[in-house]
Formats: C-alpha cells, structure tokens, sequence
C-alpha cells in the first residue's frame, strides 16, 4: 500500500480500538466491583487488525453488520467515542438513547447496522442489505463480521447460499479467535478451515492470519472489489484470538501458556515496527498519536459521565403505552 | 360492485402498492412462475420480474433476515411464509431482529416490512400445517399483527400493512382464500387499529377473528330469531381497538371471544383481560373465551373438527350466556 496517511490511519484506528477497550473493560469493572452491573462487555483486545484491515476497504455508506463483540469494528467504521461511551453506559446521549448497550452498537450515518445480540443473527441481516444495494443499483458493499461460532448456525449455511445464488455484493468476515464462548473451534466445527466453506457455496473463500492488519486489508479489498463489480460474495477466514475472556462474567478457561503466545503476536507492535522501519512514521509521532487517542477517550468518559440518563418518565410515556 | 374472491383481493392489494412504489419487493418460496403456494401471487412474476418477485430457496431465517435486512435500507420488502408454521425456522429473525432493531437503534432506522402468511385448520394436513399462531406475536413488542376476516379487509388491510412503517405480521387464512364477496371497484384502505362491527345487536357481543368471524356471523343469522347477538371483528391484534368492543359490551353487558388458536394463553385471554379492566362493571354475567382444544391438531377429520369450535360450540356458548 502506498498511501502513507492511510497506513499512519490503520495504526491509529487500531490503539483507538485498543485503548478504548481497555478503558471500556475498566469502567466495567469499577461498576461491577460498585454493584453498578451493566450487561456483558465482550473484549476486542487483540483483534484489532481485522477490524482496521476490513473497514479501511469500505466507504462511508457501505454497511457493516456486526456482532456482539462489535466496538472494534464500529470505531473502524468511523463510529464516535462520546455517544458509543455513553451508549455503553446506558445514557440518553448515546448512539441509541441508552436502549441498547455494549452489543447494540448502531449508527445509520455511517451504515453501521448493528452489533448483535444473537450469534449468527446478523448474517442474514447482511444480506438484506446486499441485495438492497443491489435492487437499488447502489454499489454499496456489505462486510457482514461473524466469529467462528456463528459458522455453525444454519443462518451462515442459508446466507451464504443466497449470496452466492444472487451474487450479492457482501463479505462475509469470519474471525476465527478459536473459540466459541469456552467451546474450542476443533470441538465445533468439523474441518479446520472455516473459509474452506466456501466451496460448497461456489464462491472463493480466503484462510488468512488475521494479526496482520496489511494481509487483511490486501484480501478484503480484493473481496470488495469483486463485490462491486457484480461478481458476488467471498468468504475470509481470519485466525486470531481474544485476548480476555468471552466476556467478564465468563470465567477463563484457555491456558496460560497459550493466552500469552498468542499476545507475542500482537497485530499492533508489527504493524507498527513496519511503519517505523519505512521511516513512515516517528516515534514522536506515535507517542503524540497515542496521547491524543487517550486525551479523546478522557473527553469521551466526561461526557459519558455527565450525560443524564433517559428519562423514565417520558419513556413510559411514548413507548410502553403503545 | 363485483364479485372477487380473497386471494383475489390480496393480489390486487399488492398489484396496486408495486405499481405506486418501486421500493416494494415480494421475497419467499416458489413465488415466482407458480405464484405462491396458494396463488396469491398470480400474475406477478410476469408483471413486475424476477428482480421484484424475489423467489428464494427454503430458507425461511435467510427470506425473513434479508426482508429485515432491505427494510432498514431504503425498501419495503414483503416477505411470504408458506405456512405460519414454517415461521418457527426463521423466529430469530422475527422476535429478536423484526421487532427490536429499530428500537435497539434508537429509532435510527424504520423496518416497513409486511410478512405475509396463512394459518389455520380444516384441511387435515395435521400438526405442523395447522397451528393458530397469532399470539406469539401479538405478544412480542415490535410487531403489528393483522387478521383480515373478509375480501375487503384482506385487500384494505395489506395495502395499509404495505404503507406503515413498522414489522406486520400479516396473518390469513387458508380456508378464506377462495371465499367470494362484493366488493368495490379501485382502491380502499382499511386502516390497523380499526375494529369494524361486522353485525349490529343487543343481547351479546361477540369478538371473532379470521375465519370465525364467519361462522359467528351464520349463527348470529341463525339465531337471530331469539337473540341478538352483536360480532366484532378487531381485525388487528396489535394495535387492538378495545374502545370499539367495550362501547358494544357498554350496551350488551355480555361478551364472548371466540377464536381457533389453543384457548390457553390465548389472544381471547388477552382481550378479557382489557375487558375486565376497563368496563368490569358493566358485565352482567361471566365472560367467555371459546378457543381451540389445548392440543397438537390430529390428521383425522373427526377428531380435528372436534379440537376447534365449531358453529354448534357458538351457538351452544351463546345460549348459556344469554339464558
């Protein structure tokens, strides 16, 4: 990739990711430890580059359907972190009127269609949204993100059967982090390949390292193009893992050994020695970048903090008397 | 006036809204050449082509997530299920993404989207082609739930279930489809939320939907000699007109609901409840629901005839009540 701002942008989206998470999974825990339990809060530490990698392919109007481990890909996909914060805390300022959390991330403006609470429930959604690009003539692209244990839904069998019947411009994400919940993806899914899937479906299907925020850029880009130009859909398969567990009311269950292998590969510190080597970008430069990102998530967590919570009284009123 | 039959009238209603909106589009299974199952559909794949007539594979979660899909995205898909049975497949999609996505994003986006299909015993294809299923829905927040009883209804109630901007579930049934009425030339809407008294009288109101507000109306006829019964037909669910059915108990003082879904946790109890909380005293005996036998359909015809409350169970019900 020769553009350099955009490279020095990838790095960025991905500490915005990381440092939001960790500030996230923070807040979470003083409010647990405070008896203040919101939800579940599910990590995206650590899959930072498929988030980046895929949404930098995109425009602003092409849509996302996320997951339930969706914040990575709603601030690639150019989402605020004062109304998502505030979302997360169930106020009247966030993306959603404090209506639906951590895993109900949603911002029409940037065509971001939703996280999901339901695991393989926003796959079909995703081809809604294909096809209506595609009745509309559009050219709107949809990546549809899934992890791999959405792959053993029926609606990833009944989606990826239309898209490809429809050549539908969409592409199907699956990162892959090894496990579903606790369930190891060798005890749920019967090949080890899920983007070998795509065969029986009549569309190409990628197997990639997902750490490396330039391979997965290279090979969605190459997806969406296809999409674009008529030719249908693709599948890519992103190895990766989570760093902390399913969510923080899930205990660990993965081995030490492996958790902290997995942490040596890091997708931020390659991605970002590379832009260091290339002379891309300075240390400086990086230490400024991280600053800011902190600064922007201190202003986030004031707002979040300062913004009234909905009003009950008027919600009971317009809504549940309906 | 003419002479059309209700499967008639739903193809007209949907003939005409395509013919006004290019957003609207048809998705399900073999509704293309064939036009759906029952033909509702007729005509309309040679009409309106394979773009807007969007036959799929049997995949209800994919039919009714790519309807929900296209609606917050510009259009107005309406999606067909073959039988309300095979909604189960795709309920997902229905409870957990129809009925809340809109509401999950603070109102961000609006789901237009009718889901049409067709329940109901009587033709003795056993308990997976026979349930009564309209009380899932109705209740489940985030669904309108529509049930037209007659060929005016089921064309004025689909055109307004095409135009409103929330989730329909669009419910007909299947012995209905070949009933002939008189109806109008043209256009007409019936608007959701609109009870409509289908009989006038004094000694007892009944509420019927779908197909029993048919037999209701042969026996209000064949009674009326001795009693006056008065039959309202709520004809939608949610919204439900309840001022309607209490002004007509305000004058009756008595009340029977009646319908073919199993009569435990039924919408027969729901409309009660409304009752019994808002003109309670206005009741001068216990009211009734007479639903459908707590039990899976059966094949045999004897035995589905007696699972579902027939003309005789009305008139039998009536007499009790206004002895």
């Amino acid at each position: 990739m020769q553009d350099k701002e955009k490279l020095v942008e990838m790095l960025e989206l991905m500490y915005r990711i990381r440092f939001f998470e960790e500030r996230a999974k923070k807040l979470y825990k003083a409010g647990m430890l405070s008896g203040n339990f919101l939800g579940a809060l599910h990590s995206y530490i650590g899959e930072e580059a498929i988030a980046v990698g895929a949404c930098s392919c995109l425009k602003k109007d092409d849509y996302v359907l996320s997951t339930h481990r969706g914040h990575g890909h709603f601030i690639a996909k150019g989402g605020d972190l004062k109304r998502m914060l505030a979302e997360l805390q169930g106020k009247e300022t966030g993306y959603s009127k404090g209506r639906g959390g951590s895993m109900h991330l949603f911002d029409l403006e940037i065509g971001f269609l939703g996280g999901n609470g339901v695991v393989g429930g926003g796959i079909p959604l995703a081809i809604g949204t294909a096809f209506s690009a595609q009745y509309r003539g559009s050219n709107q692209a949809t990546i549809c993100f899934f992890g791999d244990g959405a792959t053993t839904q029926g609606t990833f069998h009944e989606s990826l059967n239309i898209a490809s019947l429809w050549k539908l411009p969409v592409i199907f994400i699956c990162e892959n982090n090894l496990y579903a919940v606790t369930t190891p993806a060798d005890e749920s899914i019967s090949i080890p390949n899920v983007g070998e899937r795509a065969s029986a479906y009549g569309i190409p299907g990628k197997v990639i390292d997902g750490n490396d925020v330039l391979l997965v850029h290279r090979t969605v880009l190459e997806a969406v193009e296809r999409a674009r130009s008529g030719k249908g859909p693709t599948l890519i398969e992103c190895k990766t893992y989570r760093w902390d567990p399913h969510c923080f009311v899930i205990p660990e269950t993965r081995i030490k050994d492996e958790i902290e292998n997995w942490k040596k590969k890091d997708p931020i510190p390659c991605f970002e020695k590379r832009l260091l080597v290339e002379k891309i970008i300075s240390p400086e430069d990086i230490k400024r970048m991280k600053s800011e990102i902190i600064n922007e998530i201190d202003k986030a967590e004031d707002f979040a903090k300062n913004s009234p919570f909905p009003n009950v009284e008027s919600f009971q009123e317009e809504i549940c008397a309906q | 006036m003419r002479a059309i039959r209700y499967v008639d009238a739903l193809n007209e209603a949907i003939r005409e809204e395509m013919e006004r909106d290019k957003n609207i589009f048809l998705i399900g299974e073999d509704i293309g050449p064939l036009g759906g199952s029952f033909g509702v559909y007729k005509g309309l794949f040679e009409r309106f082509g394979a773009r807007r007539v969007r036959q799929t594979p049997i995949s209800e979660s994919a039919i009714i997530g790519t309807a929900v899909g296209a609606a917050m995205t510009g259009l107005r898909p309406v999606a067909e299920i073959m039988y309300i049975d095979f909604i189960t497949c795709g309920m997902d999609q229905v409870i957990n993404q129809a009925a809340k996505l809109s509401f999950m994003s603070g109102d961000q986006v609006k789901i237009p989207l009718v889901i049409r299909t067709q329940q109901g015993p009587g033709t003795r294809e056993a308990a997976q082609h026979s349930q009564n299923l309209e009380a899932w829905f109705v209740h489940t927040p985030g669904l309108k739930v529509v049930m037209p009883s007659s060929v005016y209804d089921a064309k004025g109630l689909l055109k307004s279930s095409i135009r409103d901007d929330s989730p329909v579930i669009f419910i007909e049934h299947r012995l209905l489809y070949f009933k002939k009425e008189n109806v109008p030339e043209g256009e007409w809407l019936v608007p959701l939320g609109e009870a409509e008294i289908k009989r006038k009288g004094d000694d007892i109101t009944v509420v019927a939907t779908s197909l029993m507000v048919q037999k209701v109306l042969e026996v209000a006829e064949a009674l009326s000699e001795e009693i006056s019964m008065e039959v309202i037909d709520p004809r939608t669910l949610v919204p439900l007109d309840i001022e309607k059915i209490i002004a007509s108990i305000k004058k009756t003082n008595k009340v029977l609901i009646t319908h073919e879904a199993p009569v435990r946790g039924g919408v027969g109890g729901e409309i009660l409840r409304q009752i019994t909380e808002k003109a309670f005293d206005y009741l001068d005996a216990p009211p009734k629901v007479l639903g459908g036998a707590n039990t899976p359909i059966p094949f045999s015809p004897c035995l589905e005839d007696a699972c579902i409350p027939q003309k005789e169970d009305i008139i039998k019900t009536v007499k009790e009540m206004v002895r």
